[in-house]
């Protein structure tokens, strides 16, 4: 079984090539001059640069966190570039023929053509490459139902107002390392703003994919959903192969205003790095969502690439009757390492949340849940139910969980449930006797082992999700 | 149909069969039957390749081919199935999905277009009526949460989906009552159709009287020690095994 599980990890990143698309890139460095070169390039207003130049001064007196269970080489800040576009962005498409070919081609070859998705999926794609949104579909249609969504460095220049208003609400500049970095050089993200009473037309989908060398990525999501809305959006991403770690810190702030819905899943592919550990991208983000009044926030990620993650959406229950939920999949191979989980911080009365985890471990990967539910003084009625499951494949991987649990006040019900588990051989044997080969046993196992999460997912992204998987664990068994 | 010759396997450093032989022609019904420990359960494992069991020496032909030379999932589609004497639980992967794969891999071997999802549930949702499972059972995960006999059904309507052409019965009447074991009986007889062979490991003469075998073998210490026709049952029944213990030894 050991031996099986080694051979199956032998294939190649499937997404692993780097299209040739003449970039617009900064020298690698980062001072104040940078965050000034950012905000000029964008044309930003004063306040926007003001913003980042206090995130900048507040990111030099930090320091990287080192409490999470994972380990890699010090990251060289000053080695990094913050800014790059495709060139062919100096005139922006008007429309997909506009587009460069090139990027259409790059698309293709991840199996997500705009055409198709446009036609098809009915789903409205701002696709990121590297720091500058290149296309946005569908605008009209949204528009037509009130609903914002564009790119974030639009926003800022369009509705100033909201973006001003929202802008670091839920993860503030100073928050962590990585979110001052990401307020401070942030290139570009998407902006979603529902109005009251509103429910979204479509899914929001934003593609995205890190394409320079030594770039550092730094995504700047803001969701903002007016009282009674609901949306569902969804965020997908895989990137080239190279040699080089690349970091990648992106900051997501959700705001679920009284009586809203938002639904907020991930699927994320990034190159893993190779089968000796070699690159892969480092994958440090902070994702927080605040709920108000019966609001609602559920977060779904299926995390199966990067190098090292470092990641935990988390909701902020503010309001009464609010309501947080967390499923995820992690997924690790070879050497990766995931440290990912959530927090749910329960202040309204009668606020529920509910977290499903589940790390699947393969080859000499390690993968940690870590997460905190927080129950704060007011907050009578609180319910929470925790339920972590690990699977092991092989046995030189592991699989570790750290719960938190902090409770002020006494009437709150707290459930943790926590489970350990081997794909086992008498599994294997009876898929194989029924005349699977071994890396559809597994495969078919690791997903009956996902399914609770999975449901949770939009349907396309499910069936996506459950390929992933398949790729993911190509060369876990053979 | 299977042709084995001077088998010999162990688990570990244990030798278990010893210079096993026994030929099965198409149609034909054999019973192996002997106490426990006798190597009963070894004989489907190492037909059907499980790891762990290891052959030491002797050939096993299966429908001319060298069946010791295949891969575990090349026998199976083939066309040997063992039907597991504990069937083990697959959490989340419902019992549809586990089927079609199967039968797909099969189909696929025997050069047969694939069903559609449609048609595929149709013949599913018919076959678990066969084996008196309600067909929510399709939609529960490989299974989870069934009771024993629920299980074992379930192994004869995977046998009954993917026709194969050696079925291999370990210990299936085990722990089940006399309905569920009708139930069992009733649809391998359905599938008794001249061509099909069957082996029907057992430890109790009972589910012969559901099944009715062409030969009978005893298996002691991991040889067959005795052979004869459906009337060995009973007799085996009414004597117990020690006698036969006592001749070989």
């Amino acid at each position: 079984m050991t031996e099986q599980v080694e051979s199956l990890i032998r294939k190649d990143y499937a997404a692993g090539f780097h299209t040739s698309i003449e970039s617009d890139t900064l020298k690698p460095g980062l001072d104040e001059e940078v965050v000034r070169f950012i905000s000029a390039k964008k044309e930003e207003p004063q306040w926007m640069l003001d913003w980042r130049l206090k995130a900048f001064r507040a990111w030099q007196e930090m320091e990287e966190p080192e409490w999470a269970h994972v380990h890699y080489p010090d990251i060289n800040f000053q080695a990094l570039s913050y800014y790059s576009a495709p060139k062919s962005m100096a005139d922006k498409p008007k429309s997909l023929d506009e587009v460069d070919p090139e990027l259409l081609e790059m698309y293709e070859k991840l199996g997500i053509p705009l055409h198709e998705q446009e036609a098809l999926a009915g789903v409205a794609v701002d696709a990121v490459i590297d720091s500058v949104s290149v296309v946005t579909t569908y605008r009209a249609k949204l528009e037509e139902a009130g609903v914002i969504f564009c790119p974030i460095s639009e926003a800022i220049a369009r509705f100033p107002d909201l973006v001003q208003r929202y802008l670091g609400s839920v993860v503030p500049q100073r928050d962590n390392f990585y979110a001052a970095l990401n307020s401070a050089v942030f290139s570009d993200g998407s902006f979603v703003y529902i109005p009251k009473g509103v429910r979204c037309p479509m899914e929001l989908s934003t593609y995205f994919r890190i394409n320079e060398m030594n770039t550092g990525q730094f995504e700047r999501t803001l969701i903002v959903a007016e009282e009674g809305s609901y949306v569902s959006y969804l965020e997908g991403c895989t990137a080239p192969m190279r040699d080089e770690n690349q970091l990648h810190a992106a900051v997501v702030e959700l705001v679920a205003l009284d009586d809203a819905q938002i639904k907020y899943s991930t699927v994320q592919n990034w190159y893993p790095g190779d089968k000796e550990g070699k690159g892969g991208i480092y994958n440090f983000v902070t994702k927080r969502g605040i709920c108000h009044r019966n609001a609602r926030i559920s977060w779904t990620q299926v995390e199966t690439g990067s190098a090292v993650t470092w990641k935990y959406p988390s909701c902020i229950l503010k309001g009464d009757n609010s309501v947080g939920e967390f499923y995820s999949v992690a997924l690790t191979n070879n050497f990766q390492q995931a440290d990912t989980g959530t927090k749910m911080i329960h202040i309204g009365k009668n606020t529920s949340s509910t977290i499903i985890a589940k790390g699947i471990s393969a080859g000499q990967s390690n993968s940690a849940y870590r997460g905190l539910v927080r129950i704060n003084a007011g907050a009578s009625g609180a319910r929470n139910f925790t339920q972590c499951d690990s699977l092991l494949i092989g046995d030189r991987c592991g699989a570790h969980t750290f719960p938190y649990i902090e409770s002020k006040n006494s009437s709150a019900v707290i459930e943790h449930e926590a489970t350990t588990s081997k794909v086992s051989d008498d599994q294997m044997f009876l898929c194989q006797q029924r005349g699977l080969d071994a890396e559809k046993a597994v495969s078919m196992i690791v997903n009956g082992f996902c399914r609770e999460v999975f449901k949770e997912l939009p349907m396309e992204f499910a069936v996506e999700a459950g390929k992933l998987l398949e790729v993911s664990l190509e060369g876990s068994v053979g | 149909m299977l042709d084995i010759r001077n088998l010999n396997a162990r688990v570990e450093e244990t030798e278990i069969l010893r210079n096993l032989s026994l030929s099965i022609k198409p149609g034909e019904v054999h019973a192996i039957m002997g106490p426990n420990g006798a190597g009963k359960s070894t004989l489907g494992n190492v037909l059907s390749g499980r790891p762990g069991y290891e052959v030491t020496s002797g050939s096993v032909e299966f429908n001319g081919k060298d069946l010791l030379d295949m891969e575990i999932e090349e026998r199976a589609r083939a066309g040997l199935f063992l039907a597991f004497q504990y069937p083990v639980e697959i959490p989340g992967v419902s019992n549809m999905e586990f089927l079609k794969a199967a039968v797909d891999a099969r189909r696929k071997h025997l050069d047969l277009p694939e069903l559609s999802s449609f048609d595929f549930m149709k013949i599913a949702r018919e076959t678990s009526k066969r084996v008196s499972l309600d067909a929510a059972f399709l939609k529960r995960g490989v299974n989870e949460g069934f009771s024993g006999g629920e299980k074992k059904r379930n192994e004869i309507m995977q046998m009954m989906l993917l026709e194969p052409n050696l079925c291999i019965l370990d210990e299936t009447d085990s722990g089940l009552d006399i309905d569920a074991l009708q139930v069992v009986a009733e649809g391998v007889n359905a599938m008794r159709d001249g061509k099909r062979s069957f082996i029907v490991v057992t430890h109790y003469q009972r589910l012969l009287d559901f099944i009715v075998p062409d030969h009978v073998h005893v298996l002691a210490a991991g040889r067959i020690v005795k052979s004869g026709g459906k009337e060995l049952a009973l007799e085996l029944e009414a004597k117990g095994y020690g006698w036969l213990e006592d001749e070989v030894a």
